[in-house]
C-alpha cells in the first residue's frame, strides 16, 4: 500500500499529474479535480494527502528562471528541491534565508507551510523572505503575487497549504555567506528551565535549538543538548562526499519500545556532555540537515508509520508557556510512548505575512510518536488542551489528527483565510479539519 | 570537451545529462539545444547559465525531416566551431497494437527513433573524422537487445540504432571520435507517464544520467543503466529462440 507523507498516515488513493513543463498545467475546467500540489511528500500527515482526487506532482518543475549573484535574488520552478537550490547557491556564497530540518523538501512547499528553522527568533518564517510567486488558478489564471502585487493572495498562500492554487515560481531573496561552514557550540543543559535560559542567554545567536530527552523524569525532566550557530567566516572546505545511507526496510514495530528508546537517549544525552566544549567548526549539512545523511529515516516506525506533534505556546506574562511545556513533557515522560527526536525552540516575534502562518512569539516543542493507536491519539487530545488554553497552536504540516474543532482554536483566522482557497482545490487536511465547522 | 550538442534536449535523462555535464565543465561549457519547442528549450538553457555560468544556444528543428538533418548538424557545428560531445536523446514511444495495425505509423515511428538518429550521426561522424575527435552518445534500449511481441516496433527501430552505432565505432575508432551506445531500461519520465512506476526496475533520469556521462568520460562501448539491465538482458538475449517464441515477456 502506498502512503504519502513522510508518517506513513494516512493511506489515500490519488489520481497522478506529473507536471514537466511550466506551460503544462492541467485544463482544469476539464480534469477531474480536486487538485493539490505535491512535491517529495516530506510533511508528516495529511497536508500532502487528497484522498479520491489528484495530484500535481511538481518534482520534474525545477528549473532555475535567474539568479543574480551580486543580489542574491533567486527565480525558481517551484518543485526545485532546496537541497538542489543549496548545490549551487552555497558555492556561490549564497544561503537559504530560512531552512527546515531537512533540505529534500520543494520550494513551493516551504511557501505552503511556511516553514521554519533554526533562526526564527532572527528572521521569522520562509513567507518573510519571498520576494513573490506564480500562483496557478483553476480557472487558468496565473497571477504574479507579492507584497504589492495580488497582495491578499500573497497573504493567503504562504502557510496556505496549498489550498489556494498551483504555485509555478518562486522568487526568493538568499543570505549572503562567506564559508560553507558553521561554528556551533553545544551546550548540556540538565533540565527545562536551564535550557529555556540558554536560549535567552544565546538570543543574538543567528542559529540556536534544543534537543531534549523526553524519557528522563523527575528532576531530569526536560534536560538536553543546546547548540546554537552562526555562518563561519572561515575559508570553506571541499565538499565533503556524500555518505548518505538509507533505511532499507520498515524495521518491525517492537524495535522502539521504551527501553531502546531510553537506551538512546540516555548515549546521545552522555555524548552530548562529553563532547568538546568550545565553538567547533561544521560543514553546513550535518549542522541544518543532521537526519538528511540517514535516507528514508521513517521506515525506523515500521509500518504503521508515526505522528509529529509540534505546538507553540506563547511566553505569558509569568512563564506560563514556560510551565505549559513542562505540564506537556510530564505528560510524554509518563506515557513512556515518546521517542528519540524531540526539538525544543524558542520563536521570535518577527510577523509572517502569511493569513494561515504556524509560527508565533513563544517557544515551540516537536516530538515523534511511534503509532500506538488510541493511546497515542488519547495523549494529543490531552496536549492540544494544555495549547489551547495557553493561546497557542499545533503545526498543520506535521499534524495528521487535530479535531475540527482543535484547528479552529489554534486557527481563528482560518475563516479570513477560506475565501482565497481555490475551489478546485482541497487536501485531506482541509476537509478534515473543517468538517463539520461550515 | 566543452562544445556540448543535445538533440531531443527537453527529454528528461537529456536535461539530466546537460546539468551534470555543464556541473562538471562549469562556465567553460557551451551548449547547442535541439528540439521543438523552443520555449522549453530556452527554459532548459536559462536553467545551465543561471545555475553554472555557461552558455546556451537553442536550435528549433523537426527532425522528421531527414534531409535537412546534414544543414542542421551544419549549423549546430558552426555555432562555437565544433562539436566535442553529442548526445542524441529524442524518442517517441508508440502505441505497439497501433503500429500492427497501420503501416503509416510504424514507419513514422522508424524515422523517429531509428532514421533520425543514423541521419544525426552520419552527419556528425563526416565532420568529426576530419577534425579527429569527438564523442557521439545514442540513447538505444534494452527494448533493442531481443524482439519481443510487446514493443518490437520500438525494439527494432533501437536496435538497429545500437547495430549502427557499432559499425560507426568500428569507422571511427582509429580516427579517434568515440562512440557511445546507452541502453536503459525503464526511466521515469514523462515518455513513460502511461506506466505503472512501482517496483525495482525503474530508475530516475539523474541516475540514468549519471552513468552517461560516466560512459562519455571513461570511453566506454555500450552501457546498460542501471547496470543490472546487462545481467537481465544477458539472460533474455540467451533464451532459445525454439522458448522465446512461446513466451509473453
Amino acid at each position: 500500500m502506498k502512503t504519502w507523507s513522510w508518517g506513513n498516515i494516512p493511506v489515500a488513493e490519488h489520481r497522478l499529474l506529473p507536471l514537466t513543463w511550466s506551460d503544462s498545467a492541467p485544463d482544469f475546467s476539464r480534469a477531474e479535480g480536486p487538485f493539490l500540489a505535491y512535491g517529495y511528500g516530506r510533511s508528516y500527515g495529511d497536508v500532502p494527502v487528497n484522498d479520491g482526487g489528484a495530484l500535481l506532482q511538481t518534482s520534474s518543475l525545477n528549473r532555475v528562471l535567474s539568479f543574480d549573484r551580486d543580489s542574491g535574488v533567486l527565480h525558481c520552478e517551484a518543485g526545485t528541491s532546496l537541497q538542489d537550490i543549496l548545490s549551487f547557491c552555497v558555492p556561490a556564497g549564497w544561503f537559504l534565508p530560512v531552512t527546515p530540518g531537512t533540505q529534500f523538501v520543494s520550494l513551493g512547499g516551504a511557501v505552503a507551510n511556511d516553514v521554519h528553522g533554526k533562526n526564527h527568533h532572527c528572521a521569522g518564517t520562509f513567507g518573510c523572505h519571498v520576494l513573490g510567486f506564480d500562483l496557478v488558478r483553476s480557472n487558468g489564471e496565473t497571477m504574479w503575487c507579492s507584497l504589492t502585487e495580488n497582495k491578499p493572495l500573497f497573504a493567503a498562500t504562504i502557510g496556505g497549504l496549498g489550498l489556494t492554487g498551483l504555485i509555478l515560481t518562486v522568487k526568493l531573496q538568499l543570505k549572503k555567506i562567506v564559508s560553507n561552514l558553521v561554528d556551533v557550540e553545544n551546550i548540556p543543559f540538565a533540565n527545562l528551565a536551564q535550557g529555556l535560559d540558554l536560549f535567552k542567554q544565546y538570543n543574538a545567536s543567528t542559529y540556536s535549538v534544543a534537543w531534549i530527552d523526553c524519557i528522563a523524569g523527575g528532576s531530569a525532566l526536560g534536560r538536553g543538548i543546546f547548540s546554537y550557530g552562526e555562518h563561519s567566516e572561515r575559508r570553506s572546505i571541499t565538499t565533503p562526499a556524500n555518505r548518505q545511507v538509507s533505511v532499507p526496510f520498515n524495521f518491525p514495530s517492537f524495535a522502539l519500545n521504551k527501553y531502546s528508546v531510553r537506551a538512546f537517549n540516555e548515549v546521545y544525552y552522555k555524548k552530548g556532555c562529553m563532547g568538546t566544549p568550545g565553538i567547533q567548526q561544521s560543514y553546513y549539512e550535518p549542522f541544518f540537515y543532521p537526519l538528511d545523511k540517514l535516507l528514508k529515516w521513517n521506515r525506523i516506525y515500521g509500518k504503521k508509520g508515526f505522528y509529529q506533534y509540534q505546538c507553540v505556546v506563547p511566553f505569558g506574562d509569568n512563564d506560563e508557556g514556560a510551565a505549559a511545556i513542562e505540564k506537556m513533557l510530564t505528560l510524554i515522560s509518563h506515557s513512556g510512548n515518546a521517542s528519540f527526536l524531540a526539538v525544543l525552540k524558542v520563536f521570535g516575534d518577527k510577523q509572517s505575512p502569511g493569513i494561515l502562518s504556524f509560527p508565533m512569539k513563544g517557544i515551540t516543542l516537536a516530538l515523534d510518536f511511534s503509532n500506538r493507536g488510541a493511546r497515542t491519539l488519547a495523549l494529543f487530545s490531552e496536549l492540544d488542551k494544555i495549547v489551547i488554553n495557553n493561546g497557542g497552536r499545533v503545526y498543520p504540516a506535521k499534524d495528521a489528527r487535530m479535531s475540527a474543532d482543535a484547528f479552529s482554536r489554534f486557527f481563528p483566522q482560518w475563516q479570513e483565510f477560506e475565501q482565497y482557497i481555490d475551489d478546485q482545490f482541497s487536501s485531506s487536511f482541509w476537509r478534515r479539519v473543517t468538517e463539520g465547522l461550515k | 570537451m566543452n562544445k556540448i550538442l543535445i538533440v531531443g534536449a527537453t527529454s528528461a535523462i537529456a536535461q539530466a545529462v546537460a546539468r551534470q555535464l555543464a556541473e562538471l565543465e562549469k562556465d567553460t561549457a557551451q551548449f547547442i539545444l535541439v528540439g521543438r519547442n523552443v520555449d522549453r528549450l530556452e527554459s532548459i538553457g536559462t536553467d545551465l547559465s543561471e545555475r553554472f555560468g555557461c552558455v546556451a544556444t537553442s536550435v528549433v528543428a523537426n527532425l522528421d525531416a531527414l534531409d535537412d538533418i546534414d544543414a542542421l548538424i551544419q549549423r549546430c557545428w558552426d555555432t562555437y566551431g565544433g562539436v566535442d560531445i553529442a548526445l542524441i536523446a529524442h524518442g517517441d514511444l508508440p502505441d505497439q497494437a497501433k503500429c500492427e495495425n497501420d503501416w503509416a505509423e510504424f514507419s513514422r515511428v522508424y524515422n523517429v527513433n531509428a532514421l533520425s538518429y543514423m541521419a544525426v550521426m552520419h552527419a556528425l561522424a563526416l565532420r568529426m573524422e576530419k577534425v579527429r575527435q569527438g564523442t557521439i552518445a545514442a540513447i538505444g534500449s534494452v527494448a533493442g537487445d531481443r524482439g519481443r511481441k510487446s514493443n518490437y516496433a520500438y525494439g527494432s527501430a533501437k536496435g538497429a540504432v545500437a547495430i549502427f552505432c557499432q559499425g560507426l565505432r568500428n569507422r571511427l575508432f582509429s580516427k579517434g571520435v568515440h562512440v557511445l551506445t546507452v541502453k536503459p531500461g525503464f526511466v521515469d519520465t514523462p515518455m513513460t507517464a502511461a506506466f505503472d512506476k512501482s517496483g525495482p526496475l525503474w530508475a530516475t533520469p539523474d541516475v540514468v544520467a549519471k552513468s552517461i556521462v560516466k560512459g562519455i568520460v571513461s570511453k566506454k562501448n555500450t552501457i546498460y543503466t542501471p547496470g543490472f539491465w546487462w545481467l537481465i538482458m544477458t539472460v533474455i538475449t540467451n533464451i532459445p529462440e525454439m522458448i522465446f517464441k512461446r513466451l509473453s515477456l
